[in-house]
């Protein structure tokens, strides 16, 4: 076998191990979707923030410090001490339940019944609330996160793997981080298909889903349940955060991916778990063998900036209902 | 058209009982049948719709009649059957291109541009009837102006004939159900259709709106001459209103004629009083 | 009682068509324009210029051109910086080929090919629709950001990769590159920016404009009454492609002289806009210049406030830019979907019955 092979081999598996971070920001898309018809592009930014103010949090960061010094002219910054990741992730979570409260109140409650568009803007308007408000919190500086997940070229992987190959073949290499993402996102898609599956919370999620107003009239709280679904969101936004923030630092790239996971959506369509998924191991996939196989040898590289979006496009002009929907029947 | 007035044609002409001549078929519709995968909602219907006549088709929930009308439209292509407008068999076109060749309709659940003015959405209707380059527009200059004056001068006349003068700028979201649905009706007659079809007008209406309604079909036949073929569920309404009646029940139809002759059939007696289908 | 309609009466349809039916608005935008075109040139200052006055009228341009794709024919679009910078390269790539064509056409052709770019991607938008649209139009802000990168044709395959303006005489008087004196760019910015503002102001009280509306309000109606969905929306996505190509293209040479695609022309620039018209008013003229103004301002305000007279670090007044940007977005889709445009209708409507409440 020559050596190219099993390149390509391993751009594939580094592929799909890619493609299970948009999978995780296209998890949280979906969720909401289902829940409350928003389609919420500050789903980036929501894990962006998670994973600042843990950092924040773990490192005992003054929140507001650069706004109190600026003011004040005083020079305060830490506090001197440091969490354990553990309490830190717990404190953080209670963050995104206070956020997702706040969202609901503040944001939410006043835009029912508007059209998906609009809904759509305002979830860009609060994207960049909370970039600013993130920033001004914990300051914009790149940080770095470390949970405790073990991280570097999979030594296990790499040996088990490098009979295959002949003399200059040592074995795949796989991201130590990425393996456990991908266990732990199998773990969270798990948990969170058993949660809308056996619990009474769940079901009402589920009624939501399907009908608002059935689901009103016997008796479901929608403004809890679209707390409920954006703190969940918010969980999932932090592991996602982790995750991403533990690979390549918490900096402002993080937002972006949130527009990756919109071509994963498209794929997978808006409302399947399972579509999220395989939508987030095509895209993830398609670009690294798009870019090994011909954005390098042909175009000059640097093609995984648009792979997924012309794929999106492509796939929708002639499957306009997604990988997973309906075809839609037009009626006047 | 008139080239084509065979003799076997004119003698489709006929006379209402208060008098009226109505003239040849506009159009026919021929072994029609629609089928959404396996579900067949048209199953072989063949009738007509004169010159000048109102023209009604009525049947339980569920008969096929919007089907009809969206296959009248070109919103739907039937699998099978012949429509032949205006003497001329049509080939499958494009909704707006049968907008244009002068059908024109309102809609079930209103289908207004809710952002638009009253005016502005009767505009819309004239639309068929505006041709300015954009370069005129652009600079609104010689013929675009020209054409928006003649038109507005026309979208008025429409404006007092319903008799919305008082709500002319205002936005059509803001207007109740029934004005809303009157505006509908201008936007159409705007068109000048040689075919108006109406889609259940008077759902939804109390009997004041309904009698309303009721004089500005009428008036439009009769002053305007206008072809109308309208689906309604008030009995009473059709036998007032229409000249012939087809009556539809599960895709197939099942009566055909004149008020008179419609509320006699047994096969419709039938379906509206629910008897049972072996 | 300064504002006031009373005693005018319309005997004409034209009349009741004018942009202004109003005497005393028509008044006031006549003398605006007037003092934009002769006041304003002898007192402008570089730091005007650079500051606020260019930046509003070459994005004022580009949010009209959005407008009347977004807020008049209701494609979302989310491609708009990718457009600016196809603008601004043809404008370099026509500016090096024909060395002694007026600044005016080479500006104007810019906007064409950007037409011509921005027919070949609203060709999607006849099968896809709402925010499935708005994500392939990411496709065009990303594709044509990185072609232009990557290419050396389109920067002549100058080393440094950008693109630079070359300056060119129209009256022994630099109309292109650094060297531009501040009234002659804002002088070509305005010629620029009034007669695209006439003209997509005729365009949208028009047929085409209600064609365009029919669309966005309800396609399947608008088809059914006779609007071609295929002309329609490839028209609106062709005029608003020229309107966002011309002001690439002004960019590049009156402003910033030298661009390098993924700097100047990334996706930001494209929510930018995109928030020039929802804060200012969709399907608004007046909203598209007041957005493109609100949004220009703002942040040359708060950096006047905090870092000027506060003497606070600059990064917390970038911070601060995003979150009022970001809270105001959401405060005017709550409070009035359609911007400053309804609220100004709003202050209007009660300026004629003043003082009287009723």
């Amino acid at each position: 076998m020559p050596a190219e092979f099993y390149y390509g081999v391993e751009v594939f598996l580094n592929g799909l191990m890619a493609g299970v971070m948009y999978s995780l920001v296209a998890l949280g898309f979906v969720l909401i979707f289902k829940a409350s018809g928003i389609f919420n592009y500050a789903q980036g930014v929501m894990a962006l923030f998670a994973a600042m103010t843990l950092v924040g949090f773990q490192n005992g960061q003054i929140p507001f410090a650069h706004l109190i010094n600026a003011a004040l002219g005083t020079e305060v910054h830490h506090f001197g001490w440091t969490l354990p990741a553990f309490v830190a992730i717990i404190m953080t979570l209670g963050v995104m339940l206070i956020f997702a409260f706040l969202v609901e109140k503040f944001v939410l409650k006043h835009l029912v019944n508007q059209e998906p568009i609009i809904l759509f803007m305002a979830t860009i308007g609060l994207a960049y609330f909370m970039e600013g408000f993130g920033d001004l919190m914990w300051n914009s500086d790149v940080k770095r996160l470390d949970v405790g997940i073990p991280k570097g070229g999979n030594i296990w992987v790499e040996e088990s793997t490098a009979f295959l190959g002949g003399e200059d073949f040592y074995g795949f290499y796989l991201d130590s981080l990425d393996i456990s993402a991908a266990l732990i996102a199998a773990v969270l898609v798990g948990a969170l298909v058993a949660f809308s599956q056996y619990t009474k919370t769940g079901r009402a999620l589920r009624a939501v889903a399907d009908d608002h107003q059935a689901a009103l009239s016997v008796g479901i709280s929608l403004r809890t349940i679209w707390v409920i679904v954006w703190a969940i969101a918010g969980f999932v936004a932090l592991i996602a955060g982790i995750m991403w923030g533990s690979k390549s630092g918490v900096q402002f790239s993080l937002s972006l991916i949130a527009l990756k996971a919109l071509p994963v959506l498209i794929l997978g369509g808006f409302t399947s778990i399972p579509g999220a998924i395989i939508g987030g191991f095509i895209i993830g996939v398609g670009e690294k063998m798009f870019e090994f196989l011909i954005g390098v040898p042909f175009l000059g590289g640097a093609t995984e900036n648009w792979f997924a979006y012309v794929l999106a496009m492509v796939f929708l002009v002639f499957r306009p209902q997604g990988l997973f929907g309906e075809k839609i029947i037009e009626r006047v | 058209m008139s080239k084509q007035k065979a003799p076997s044609e004119r003698q489709n002409s006929y006379v209402t009982a208060d008098g009226r001549t109505i003239g040849p078929a506009v159009m026919e519709m021929k072994n029609i049948t629609l089928r959404f995968g396996g579900v067949i909602a048209i199953q072989g219907i063949s009738f007509d719709i004169h010159e000048g006549e109102i023209r009604a088709i009525i049947g339980p929930n569920g008969a096929g009649k919007s089907s009809m009308l969206n296959v009248i439209n070109g919103f739907y292509h039937p699998q099978e059957g012949k429509i032949i407008y205006k003497g001329e068999v049509r080939r499958p076109l494009k909704p707006f291109e049968i907008a244009h060749q002068g059908i024109a309709r309102t809609f079930q659940n209103i289908a207004l541009f809710k952002g638009m003015t009253t005016l502005d959405n009767i505009m819309t209707g004239r639309l068929t009837h505006m041709n300015t380059g954009m370069l005129s527009q652009a600079l609104w200059w010689g013929k675009a102006q020209r054409e928006e004056t003649e038109n507005r001068a026309f979208a008025e006349r429409i404006i007092d004939f319903l008799e919305i003068q008082s709500i002319r700028k205002v936005p059509v979201g803001r207007l109740p159900y029934g004005l809303q649905k009157r505006v509908e009706l201008g936007r159409a007659l705007a068109a000048e259709p040689s075919l108006l079809l109406l889609d259940e007008p008077m759902a939804g209406m109390n009997v004041e709106e309904k009698e309303d309604m009721s004089r500005f079909i009428l008036d439009v036949n009769e002053e305007f001459g206008t072809t109308i073929a309208l689906i309604e569920h008030d009995m009473s309404v059709v036998m007032d209103l229409a000249d012939r009646v087809v009556v539809m029940d599960y895709g197939k139809k099942i009566g055909d004629g004149t008020p008179d002759e419609v509320r006699k059939n047994q096969a419709v007696i039938d379906a509206y009083l629910g008897v049972s289908h072996d | 009682m300064l504002y006031r309609e009373v005693g005018e009466f319309k005997t004409s349809y034209q009349s009741d068509q004018q942009t202004f039916p109003i005497t005393s608005d028509r008044l006031v935008v006549l003398s605006l324009i007037f003092i934009a075109f002769f006041v304003i040139p002898f007192f402008i200052t570089e730091y005007m210029a650079s500051a606020i006055v260019l930046p509003f009228l070459i994005f004022g341009i580009a949010a009209l051109g959005l407008n009347i794709l977004t807020g008049y024919c209701g494609q979302v679009s989310l491609g708009s910086g990718g457009f600016m910078a196809v603008g601004a390269y043809s404008c370099y790539k026509i500016m090096t080929s024909f060395p002694d064509l007026n600044i005016f056409f080479c500006v104007i052709l810019s906007g064409l090919v950007t037409g011509v770019v921005g027919l070949a991607f609203g060709l999607p938008s006849l099968r896809i629709k709402g925010f499935y649209l708005a994500v392939s139009t990411l496709a065009a802000q990303f594709f044509l950001v990185w072609a232009f990168t990557k290419f050396p044709w389109f920067f002549n395959f100058s080393a440094s990769g950008q693109i630079t303006a070359n300056e060119r005489l129209m009256f022994d008087i630099p109309v292109s590159g650094a060297n531009v004196a501040a009234p002659v760019a804002y002088l070509i910015c305005l010629i620029f920016f009034v007669s695209l503002a006439f003209i997509a102001r005729n365009l949208t009280r028009g047929s085409l404009g209600r064609k365009w509306m029919a669309i966005r309000d309800m396609d399947i109606a608008a088809e059914i009454i006779g609007v071609n969905p295929l002309t329609a929306k490839l028209s609106a996505f062709c005029i608003s492609s020229i309107y966002i190509g011309i002001s690439g293209a002004l960019l590049f040479c009156l402003y910033f002289g030298a661009v390098e695609a993924g700097d100047a022309f990334g996706i930001d620039k494209s929510f930018l806009i995109l928030f020039m018209i929802i804060i200012g008013g969709l399907g608004s003229i007046f909203g598209s210049i007041a957005g493109a103004a609100f949004l220009v301002a703002m942040p040359v305000i708060l950096k006047n406030i905090m870092v000027d007279f506060l003497a606070w670090p600059v990064d917390l007044a970038s911070h601060f830019e995003f979150l009022i940007i970001g809270a105001l977005i959401v405060f005017i889709l709550i409070v009035e979907p359609h911007g400053f445009a309804m609220l100004w209708r709003i202050i209007k409507e009660k300026l004629r019955l003043w003082p009287f409440p009723h």
